[in-house]
């Protein structure tokens, strides 16, 4: 995805360090955003254009475990926690999705002990 | 400023009534059907079906300073669902310009479910979270909120 290229996307995203299987883990994820609901009017009395992140998803080893769909009243800097029992170690994707084409990606591993 | 005050006042003094009408709420058996934008967007959820109330958990400050972060939390026990899973979870607003806030979609193992985010309230209002379980149930929990710094309207 080419679009916003020049800003750098911020993001911060919790979990623990090492977990293990069947255990209740909470993965905590932020990305700075300004969530711009669309409904503002700027200085000069024109409604500012809609600029959301739409979707937020979650991969856990290929597999979806969490998706979350976004509307206007999700603050700026989304942050969204969600909790998972744990069955298999790997690979997590986080993905983000929105207006003007936003797309932003991390990976992160959770190790199984 | 004085009207803001008077706002603070008569929201604090509403306060024990909202929590009387939540309590009532909570032990009834059925919901009340909403009205408007609000009650339409809980019935596109689910496609028609009037949730019930019970099994799912929505927690918010009933009294909030500033609409532009509010902290919420929805969760459901497996206690609760069982032998039902959870699929999905809808938040939905009574008063902002649109009723809908987030829709959560959970992975095919999830036997329970807890999600924490951070809203914009525009005003005083409802809020509802309605789960959809794979046994084609719909569970509600709605809570009213007072809000004295509103969020959307200010630059």
């Amino acid at each position: 995805m080419t679009a916003t290229p020049a800003r750098r996307v911020r993001t911060l995203i919790e979990l623990p360090s090492s977990t293990r299987a069947g255990e209740l883990i909470e993965i905590r994820a932020t990305i700075g955003h300004p969530m711009e609901t669309g409904y503002r009017r700027d200085a000069s009395g024109e409604l500012m254009p809609r600029n959301i992140i739409r979707m937020f998803q979650c991969e856990l080893a290929g597999r979806r475990i969490f998706t979350a769909e976004l509307f206007p009243a999700i603050s700026a800097n989304p942050m969204i926690a969600f909790r998972h029992r744990v069955q298999t170690g790997g690979e997590l994707l986080f993905r983000w999705t929105g207006d003007k084409a936003f797309e932003h990606v991390e990976r992160r591993l959770l190790n199984l002990r | 400023m004085t009207s803001s005050r008077r706002q603070v006042i008569l929201g604090a003094g509403a306060l024990p009534l909202v929590l009387t009408a939540g309590r009532v709420l909570a032990t009834g058996t059925d919901t009340q059907a909403a009205s408007g934008a609000y009650g339409e967007a809980i019935l596109r959820f689910t496609a028609g079906v009037q949730p019930r109330l019970g099994k799912i958990r929505l927690e918010i400050a009933t009294l909030i300073d500033n609409g532009n972060t509010v902290p919420v939390e929805v969760s459901i026990d497996e206690d609760a669902l069982a032998p039902a899973r959870i699929e999905a979870i809808a938040l939905v607003n009574e008063r902002n310009p649109q009723p809908e806030v987030a829709v959560f979609h959970f992975g095919a193992d999830a036997r329970s479910a807890w999600v924490s985010t951070r809203i914009r309230l525009a005003t005083s209002q409802k809020l509802m979270a309605i789960a959809r379980l794979s046994d084609q149930s719909f569970w509600s929990h709605e809570v009213e909120v007072i809000v004295t710094l509103a969020a959307c309207i200010e630059p």
